[in-house]
Formats: C-alpha cells, sequence, structure tokens
C-alpha cells in the first residue's frame, strides 16, 4: 500500500472519496511512526522488568520452595539481576511483571495505578492524580505567567538599553547553571520566613526556570526585524513606541511561541521540585516523594506520566493558540 | 526661492572589511520645490546612497546636505517625505490595506481620513479589491504597487522613490508613469526617482541627474525643455530622442571614464 501511495495521491483532490481517502492516508502516515516508536519502548521495557525484578522474582520462587541456583541466598546477594535472570529465566520472567513493589514495574502495571488514580478516584481524594495534578498545574501556571511577563520585560529591556543588554543577559544565563534542586529549598524556606507559602513559592521556582527561555526568545524576535523594515520605521518619524508595537512586537511572535513552549514545560519541572523540599503533602511532587518513601514504585511512575501527560497537554494547547494567532496574522508557520 | 534639497560636496564613504568604498564624491545638486528630478546610472554609482542621505537614512561623512532647509534628520523626523524602496518590503503580519494603513496610524489620521485615504491610494495603482489579501498572495509586481501606494497616502511634500517600476511590465509602467505624472502635476510634490530606464528618466523628468560609480559621482545635470503637460506618444517627438540620446552618452562617458 505504502509505495503506491504516491501515485494515488496525484488524483486524490478529484471528488469527494479521494479527499477522504487522503486525510485517512495523511492519518495512518502521522500514525504509523508513532504506533511504532510506542511499541518498541513497551517492548523494552517489558523486557527490562525481567533482569529489573529477577532477585525478587528469585527470592520468592525459593521461599515457595521452587529450585533456584545459585540456591544461596549468600551467594545471590552478589549477583547482578540480569545474571541472575539468565541462570533462572523461567522463574524469572514469571515473577517479573505482576510484583507488588517490583523495582521496575511493568507498564500494565503503571497504566492500572494511573487509572485507578484518575479514574477511580473521586477528583476531591487526596488520591486522586487528577486532584494531584491540578494542585502541581495551578502553580506551574502561575510560575509561567510570572515567567512569561518577567521574561518579556527583560527582553525589551534588553533590546532597548545597552546598559541592560550588556548587564541583564550574563545574570541571566548564570541564574540556570545554578541547578534548581539546590536553590529551590532556599527560595521556600527563605519565603516561609516571611510569612509567604503555599502556590507562591512554588510558583516563584516555576518562574525562575521558565523566563530564561522566553528572554532568549524574545530578544531574538524583538530583533529579528530587517534594515529596511526599521528604515520604514525611520522614514514615517516613528517613536521607539510605535516601532515596538507595530513592528517589533508583531515580528517576534513566532519566536515567543517557540519559547513558550519550552518555558511551559521548564516551569512544570520547577513546580514538582517546589514540592520536594517541603515536604509537601500535595502535587505531583509529593506523590514522587511518597512514593519513594514507601517504596511504591508503581505510585511514582504513575505521578511521572501524569506529570508528562500534563505537559503534553500544555504544550499542545500552546500550540493550537500558536496555529490560530499566527494564521490570523497571515504568518502561517 | 531657496532649494527643498540641496548638496554641497558631499562625500560618503563606507568602511567596509576589504577596506573603503567611496560610494558618493564631491555630489552637488540643488532640487527646487516641484521638480521632478530622476537618477540614472549604472548599479553601484550610489543612487540608493544618495536617496537614503536625503532620507536621513544614512550620515555622509563630508559636505552638507539640508532638506527644507533642515538637516536630513530633522527633516526625517518632521515627516516631510515618503520613501519607496527598491523592495516592496510589506509587513507580512498585515494586510495590504493593513500597510498602507501603517504610516496613517503612526502619522496619527482620524479613523474616517485613514479609510479613506487606504480606498484612494489603493485604485491608484490599480489594486482596488485587495485590500483584505495578505502580500504572499500578490505577485512581486503587486506588492510593489501595494508599497508605492504606502509611500503616497499620507501628505509628505517630498516623495523619494528607488526604482519603484524596476519589477513591473511595460504596460503598467506607462500606464503608472502617467499616473505619477498627473499625480505630481497635482499635488507639485517634489519628486527624487531612481531608474535604469532611459525613457522613463526622459519621460517623468524635468531635471536628469547622470551618475557614474567608483568612485559614485554626478556625470552629467540634463534639464529637460518638455513641457509639463506629456502624452504618452511625446517619446515619438525630435526633442525626447534628442535629450534621450544625451543622457546616453552622458552614461557612456561616465563608464569610460571610470
Ligand atoms: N551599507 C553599506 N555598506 C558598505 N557598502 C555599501 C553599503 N551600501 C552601499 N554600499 C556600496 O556603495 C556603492 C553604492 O551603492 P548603492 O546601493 O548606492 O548603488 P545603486 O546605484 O543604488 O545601485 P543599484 O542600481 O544596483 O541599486 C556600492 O559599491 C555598494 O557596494
Ligand atoms: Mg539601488
Amino acid at each position: 500500500m505504502t509505495d503506491t501511495a504516491p501515485l494515488a495521491a496525484q488524483g486524490a483532490g478529484i471528488g469527494r472519496s479521494g479527499r477522504v481517502a487522503l486525510w485517512a492516508r495523511g492519518f495512518s502516515h502521522a500514525l504509523l511512526p508513532v504506533v511504532t516508536v510506542v511499541a518498541a519502548l513497551l517492548a523494552i521495557w517489558y523486557l527490562a522488568c525481567i533482569p529489573m525484578n529477577a532477585s525478587n522474582s528469585v527470592l520468592q520462587a525459593a521461599r515457595a520452595d521452587v529450585a533456584v541456583s545459585p540456591e544461596s541466598a549468600s551467594d545471590r546477594r552478589g549477583m547482578s539481576g540480569l545474571a541472575l535472570a539468565v541462570r533462572n529465566p523461567g522463574v524469572a520472567v514469571a515473577g517479573a511483571f505482576d510484583q507488588d513493589r517490583a523495582r521496575l514495574p511493568a507498564p500494565h502495571q503503571v497504566a492500572a495505578e494511573l487509572w485507578a488514580g484518575t479514574v477511580g478516584e473521586p477528583v476531591t481524594s487526596n488520591r486522586s492524580l487528577i486532584w494531584h495534578g491540578w494542585v502541581t498545574l495551578s502553580a506551574t501556571l502561575l510560575g509561567f505567567v510570572f515567567g512569561t511577563v518577567l521574561g518579556i520585560a527583560l527582553a525589551v529591556g534588553i533590546v532597548h538599553s545597552r546598559v541592560m543588554d550588556m548587564s541583564v543577559m550574563p545574570w541571566a544565563i548564570v541564574s540556570q547553571t545554578v541547578p534548581i534542586i539546590a536553590i529551590a529549598p532556599m527560595i521556600i524556606v527563605v519565603l516561609y520566613s516571611v510569612g509567604i507559602q503555599g502556590i507562591v513559592p512554588k510558583a516563584i521556582i516555576s518562574a525562575y526556570l521558565s523566563f530564561f527561555p522566553v528572554v532568549v526568545g524574545m530578544v531574538k524576535g524583538l530583533r529579528s526585524p530587517n534594515g529596511m523594515d526599521l528604515d520604514l520605521m525611520a522614514t514615517y518619524g516613528a517613536t521607539k513606541g510605535q516601532t515596538f508595537w507595530k513592528l517589533r512586537l508583531p515580528s517576534s511572535m513566532p519566536y515567543l511561541f517557540a519559547s513558550l513552549k519550552i518555558g511551559i514545560a521548564a516551569s512544570l519541572i520547577g513546580a514538582i521540585v517546589g514540592e520536594l523540599p517541603t515536604g509537601a503533602s500535595a502535587g505531583l511532587g509529593a506523590r514522587l516523594l511518597a512514593g519513594s518513601y514507601y517504596g511504591q514504585t508503581e505510585q511514582i511512575w504513575a505521578a511521572l506520566f501524569a506529570a508528562a501527560i500534563l505537559a503534553a497537554l500544555c504544550v499542545g494547547l500552546l500550540g493550537v493558540i500558536e496555529r490560530a494567532l499566527l494564521g490570523r496574522m497571515g504568518m502561517t508557520t | 526661492m531657496s532649494p527643498v534639497i540641496s548638496a554641497k560636496s558631499l562625500n560618503l564613504t563606507f568602511q567596509t572589511n576589504d577596506g573603503p568604498v567611496h560610494a558618493l564624491k564631491d555630489v552637488n545638486l540643488d532640487v527646487e520645490k516641484g521638480e521632478f528630478v530622476s537618477f540614472i546610472g549604472p548599479s553601484g554609482c550610489g543612487k540608493t546612497t544618495f536617496l537614503r542621505c536625503v532620507a536621513g537614512l544614512e550620515a555622509p561623512t563630508g559636505g552638507t546636505l539640508t532638506v527644507n532647509g533642515m538637516t536630513p534628520d530633522e527633516a526625517r523626523r518632521a515627516r516631510a517625505y515618503g520613501y519607496v524602496f527598491q523592495a516592496a518590503g510589506l509587513y507580512p503580519w498585515r494586510t495590504i490595506g493593513g500597510n498602507i494603513r501603517l504610516p496613517l496610524e503612526i502619522m496619527g489620521y482620524s479613523e474616517a481620513e485613514k479609510r479613506k485615504r487606504v480606498t484612494d491610494t489603493l485604485a491608484l495603482v490599480d489594486l482596488d479589491g485587495f485590500e483584505k489579501k495578505y502580500p504572499w498572495q500578490l505577485s512581486g509586481g503587486m506588492q510593489q504597487r501595494a508599497s508605492i501606494a504606502r509611500a503616497l497616502s499620507f501628505d509628505a511634500e517630498i516623495l523619494l522613490m528607488d526604482e519603484p517600476f524596476g519589477a513591473l511590465d511595460e504596460i503598467v509602467r506607462d500606464r503608472l508613469n502617467e499616473e505619477l505624472l498627473s499625480l505630481w502635476a497635482r499635488t507639485e510634490k517634489t519628486m527624487l526617482f531612481v531608474t535604469h530606464s532611459i525613457p522613463e528618466a526622459v519621460y517623468l523628468s524635468t531635471k536628469i541627474v547622470v551618475m557614474s560609480p567608483r568612485p559614485g559621482r554626478i556625470s552629467d545635470v540634463i534639464d529637460s525643455p518638455l513641457p509639463k503637460e506629456r502624452p504618452l506618444d511625446i517619446r515619438d517627438s525630435r526633442e525626447f530622442i534628442e535629450i534621450a540620446h544625451r543622457v546616453r552618452d552622458g552614461l557612456r562617458a561616465g563608464m569610460e571614464a571610470a
């Protein structure tokens, strides 16, 4: 089918059925690579479960008086999971995919946990991933707004003032080289000591991560008009403000959206990191921490996937807004 | 009456990585109010550079230049001129109407005035009905006409045009030449017009400035004896052909001297 597709596409514009066929083909063309990659990743994951969980599988089997090799527990202690799996293939495979606190839970276990945490719980429950996701998302969005506003403001300053150009950019870069995990507790402690807690400290950490891509992208975008575009404004005797609103800002929109997509993902990471050091009881970060505290690996993975899904939704939404706005501006990308 | 534009021993040297480029050397030129001056000369002889100096977009390295008795920069801020660039340079996120509206917005025209002027100038360049289209939906020549409309939409005493009709076909070019002449007669604007076409220069101008390259300089200034009223078939008259000859000789002499 695939090798006849280019031929068929020639006539596909004719008539309605042709258009439907073209749509279906475009869809399957887009879907096929995605499905292939996902299938490959799942296969690797399942395979990895066997050695990762081998020592536990073998231990359970030994307790149930199934013959395992080596026989003595002290001999097994120093062995890698891979070596155990190779020496006890049947036992390792049989026990790999349904352990309670598996070192690496299998995909279907994580999926079940995700399902239970979203559909299986009322959203008001503190076991609901939707509720925890919302706690993290609200901090993410607030921080994203802070970061975006700050980033745009800095970019405007950098583009219009030589002093800011020379002074701000190096500090912005330095700020991103400091590990966020090191600063986050300090931010939270300092803010707590002045009576600020809850969503704001997390949002500030989000903003700290998300302003940077916005600054970089907006500086580039605001400087993207070429010499002639700027000369035209000069011939009208336009003020700096008019040049900004009527030329620099519209020119920067494609750059802004590219930055916003990176920024929202960084914001989410910031919010999650902000939930780790406080021993917070709510949010995906808190779920991660609690999961690792009690060895609930399924809970950790479910929270990780919830975070990834959240990020994908945010980036996707920005993409939709981008296409609508740039389309309206006649700047189809 | 003092000239609208006055250049005295104007010099401009660009410092480039390959050493200095002498784009304008000892340029002396007076343009009176209401004149139509064409600049003609081989590529790289400094026509664009001279126009940019008049517009205050380029700073001369020597000599003096006044526009309306002011420095070019003051004249620029006083919105003394409209400028048509060699390329159309429409803003892609604005419709054709929006592009023509741009200078009107910046100069603070009233809403009704904006609407009227957009419609009028679009009709002038034969683009009625394209107001809502985006630049990429128009051909290169149509974009160029839109950029002319943009420069004509506001009231400036001086119009600086850098090869505005270079991208157009012969027929449209003839029509726009006629339009430009009647606009000029009506408004008594002062025109500075760059072209590569000898007939176009002779047909339009009251004064033809012939330039030659390396270094860019004026090699001849020809005052046209043609009447102000110019039907298209004036191009077959003896006077017209004689002036055209003189322009061609000037161009050739400039090339040989270089
Ligand atoms: N910004 C610049 N920097 C350096 N050199 C320049 C610059 N602008 C123009 N020049 C040089 O100055 C000379 C004159 O250029 P100009 O653009 O005025 O020529 P022109 O007569 O308009 O040519 P054309 O008919 O091809 O448009 C050329 O040699 C060009 O290389
Ligand atoms: Mg030029």
